[in-house]
């Protein structure tokens, strides 16, 4: 990412320390993950320790300080989707990928987050598959969808 | 349309936007919330624009896409006015037979309508499917009067009347007074009275003020603000606005979940017409009252949704709580007084102040007063959102609204209030609910997650669950909370092993009555609640896990094993086919039999065994019986 586009973002926000967050959630949407370049950039224009970003970025779920995967995977454990066999669904994709919650596989083919509600309790259980939702999913269903992408990327 | 500048004016514009519509006129309306998203709204209105084109209709029939109408498990849901006709599931191919069949012959497709699983009945019109018919939806019915994107949907449906009425007839008292009067109660978890809340800012010292949305929906399985916010944008902004007015605030922030991506453009979109026609910003309609509004998305902390963390948060701090008091209304952002209000509680503002508190605290209970929105979710056959008034009563909702159980499974218990609420037996089914009824009953309103359970769930396994997602989301300041949440957690994970000891459940007794009493913030305050409740209801089920290391739902994984009746397997190989383990031996004619070394109980197996012969069965607590001789398996 260069540093152009961060500097970009940041004059969005006129270079108010206080909207560090909504700085690094844009750098984390357009890049996927936070280069640790792009934390030093933003640490010098803000004005705001590194120390601190290393606190937000390790506090909040969303951003991350290492490389996504092509596909990105998200299996909703939020008690609606609970109930209705969500830990299976995320047994399932951890077979599939061979990855767990929080983890990219070292090709860069999956990356695997679980999220505590996506707000779609009526179709539990849910999976998201690079942004494709897939409700009432069933095991062996969501292993046909993971498939779907190994052989798409290949 | 310029900036408006005076009551008159936006008077002025309504009658225009009413003028150039015709109440008659037929409207195909596809409701376009996230859950209808992944149900696939969005090729159905592609075809709904190309069939109107092609047959000339584009302009005389009016399509409108709309927030959540509730019914998430039945859609796509489209509805057809003026006659009020509500499709279900409808598919891109329905859409030519709609048009034809439906806005043009005025006849009704039958095979897309709602049919009652127990009666067998259709209904043909919204408000005769049992879902609908039993529900108040103050709050969430105007979802289906309004494109979330259009200022004009917003006025036409009575939009900004509450805020001329605020800002030119009554004075910031008086607006206070008639919350206070109304009885609302903060929707959001604690059921504080709002009135008395924006009191504490109206008084407290200061020039600086702000008002807040919390849009931080945290609570899995409850979904309301979301819609809300999706569906209905430019409400709670009315409602924001008017609390603004009330408490002396120039500026106010929507702090809404990332995970929300609809929401969020719906807002942002709203915010921006809103400035564009002089209904947010400096002077607003001459009335001297400025009020701006800026956006904040959180960044997936379920703490932010607590007040003093989600300050923090916003002050692009981690959303670590502090102790209160000083409470926000006296010390909130930047130090400066400050109301939070959840999505909800905002929403209810317009109708108060249109309305009259009169009007309002008719309905509901003697100390909580309205409607709420509930997501009704889990085993429960309509799932969805559901507004009814307070004092409804848990049967009502899961029975007569939701329509019971699927299959012919017994309940079991309802959750209420979240991951910190509690789970309430079919015995208290009749319990109404308001927020001092439930918490009575060992649970809480909380946000309205409303989660049902079946036989097949494990109420050991569910507070483990919750416990895991405390100990998750615990911001880790305080120790009680950090620790406490932990050392239960590490407990139940045992108990739903199978390697549960004497003592354990006075254990968690012990631990649950710390966590509670010393914690910082609510998080760890209410975080036992899951296994207080469970532990008073659902004793039976602790002790079984412990003392017979059997889960009587057959659900904790170390503690079954699924067995094939050699008596009903006709050797059809679904089950052989769909187990990703090969776990299964079988073959033509050959009785298949699982082995249970390599069997990691996924259950694929019980999903693919046809439902005439029901061959594949759980255990918990018995051996499982050994394996059909070999000589024995073929079948005649």
């Amino acid at each position: 990412m260069d540093i152009g586009t961060i500097d970009q973002i940041i004059d969005n926000h006129q270079s108010e320390a206080g909207s560090l967050i909504q700085v690094l959630l844009e750098i984390q949407s357009q890049n996927n993950w936070l280069p640790k370049e792009a934390l030093t950039r933003v640490s010098e224009r803000l004005k705001v320790p590194m120390s601190r970003i290393r606190h937000i970025t390790t506090f909040y779920k969303t951003f991350s300080l290492v490389p996504k995967g092509r596909h990105e995977v998200h299996v909703c454990m939020g008690t609606a989707c609970h109930v209705r066999g969500a830990e299976r669904v995320l047994d399932t994709v951890r077979e599939v990928t061979g990855v767990g919650p929080g983890e990219t596989d070292p090709e860069l083919n999956f990356s695997v987050e679980t999220v505590n509600c996506l707000g779609c309790c009526a179709l539990g259980p849910v999976m998201v598959v690079d942004g494709e939702y897939h409700g009432n999913v069933e095991t062996a269903e969501t292993a046909e969808v993971l498939k779907k992408c190994t052989c798409s990327s290949e | 349309m310029p900036r408006m500048k005076s009551a008159a004016e936006l008077e002025e514009f309504r009658q225009q936007i009413l003028a150039q519509r015709d109440a008659d006129q037929p409207c195909f309306t596809l409701c376009s919330g996230s859950a209808c998203h992944a149900t696939g709204c969005g090729p159905v209105a592609a075809a709904v624009e190309q069939e109107l084109e092609k047959q000339g209709l584009t302009g005389k029939v009016r399509f409108r896409r709309t927030g959540c109408h509730g019914f998430c498990e039945q859609g796509p849901v489209a509805v057809i006015y003026p006659e009020g006709i509500c499709y279900l599931k409808v598919k891109p191919e329905d859409v030519a037979e709609i048009i034809t069949e439906t806005i043009v012959n005025k006849k009704v497709v039958d095979r897309l309508l709602y049919v009652d699983p127990t009666t067998g009945e259709k209904a043909t019109l919204e408000n005769e499917i049992p879902f609908y018919k039993h529900q108040q939806r103050l709050i969430l019915g105007l979802n289906l009067e309004i494109d979330p994107q259009s200022l004009e949907d917003y006025l036409a449906a009575g939009g900004y009347q509450a805020l001329v009425k605020a800002l030119f007839e009554m004075t910031p008292e008086q607006v206070v007074g008639e919350v206070k009067e109304a009885g609302l109660r903060g929707r959001g978890g604690a059921g504080f009275p709002s009135g008395v809340k924006w009191d504490f800012a109206r008084n407290a010292p200061g020039e600086q003020k702000y008002v807040v949305v919390n849009c931080d929906e945290g609570d899995p399985g409850a979904y309301m603000d979301r819609s809300l916010m999706e569906g209905n944008p430019y409400a709670v902004l009315e409602g924001l606005m008017i609390g603004a007015y009330a408490i002396g605030a120039s500026e106010g922030y929507v702090y809404i979940r990332q995970e929300y991506p609809l929401a969020v453009e719906n807002l942002e979109v709203a915010i921006a017409r809103a400035e564009e026609h002089g209904l947010l910003g400096q002077d607003i309609l001459g009335s001297g009252f400025d009020f701006t509004v800026k956006v904040h998305r959180g960044a997936g902390a379920f703490i932010c949704g607590e007040e003093t963390s989600l300050l923090k948060s916003l002050e692009g701090m981690p959303g670590e709580p502090n102790a209160r008091p000083p409470f926000p209304a006296i010390k909130g952002l930047w130090n400066k007084p400050t109301n939070i209000n959840n999505v909800e509680t905002w929403s209810n503002i317009p109708l108060i102040i249109n309305r009259g508190a009169e009007f309002f605290n008719a309905i509901g209970t003697e100390g909580s007063k309205g409607t709420k929105i509930f997501s009704l979710v889990g085993k429960v056959n309509n799932t969805g959102l559901v507004e009814v008034p307070m004092g409804a009563t848990l049967r009502d909702i899961i029975f007569k609204i939701g329509g019971g159980i699927p299959g012919d499974k017994a309940f079991k218990a309802v959750q209420t209030g979240g991951p910190s609420g509690g789970c309430l037996p079919a015995d208290l089914l009749d319990t109404q609910v308001d927020f001092d009824e439930l918490t009575r009953a060992g649970a809480m309103m909380g946000s309205g997650g409303m989660i049902v359970m079946d036989e097949d769930t494990c109420l050991v396994d569910l507070a483990r669950y919750f416990l895991g997602f405390l100990s998750d989301e615990s911001c880790g300041k305080c120790t009680p909370c950090r620790e406490g949440i932990r050392q239960m957690l590490k407990i139940l994970t045992r108990i739903t092993n199978g390697q549960g000891k004497e003592g354990d459940i006075e254990r968690l007794q012990d631990l649950a009555e710390t966590t509670r009493g010393a914690s910082l913030c609510a998080l760890g305050k209410t975080a036992p609640n899951p296994v207080l409740s469970t532990l008073k209801h659902f004793r039976d089920e602790y002790e079984a896990h412990i003392h017979d290391q059997r889960c009587p739902s057959l659900s904790c994984k170390q503690l079954i094993a699924f067995h094939i009746d050699p008596e009903k397997c006709r050797a059809c190989g679904a089950c052989l086919r769909k187990c990703p383990a090969e776990a299964i031996d079988g073959g033509k004619k050959r009785i298949h039999v699982i082995d249970q070394d390599k069997c990691t109980r996924c259950g694929s197996c019980l999903d693919a065994c046809p439902a005439a012969f029901g061959a594949v069965g759980k255990l918990s607590g018995e051996p499982v019986p050994a394996p059909v001789p070999e000589e024995q398996r073929a079948i005649g």
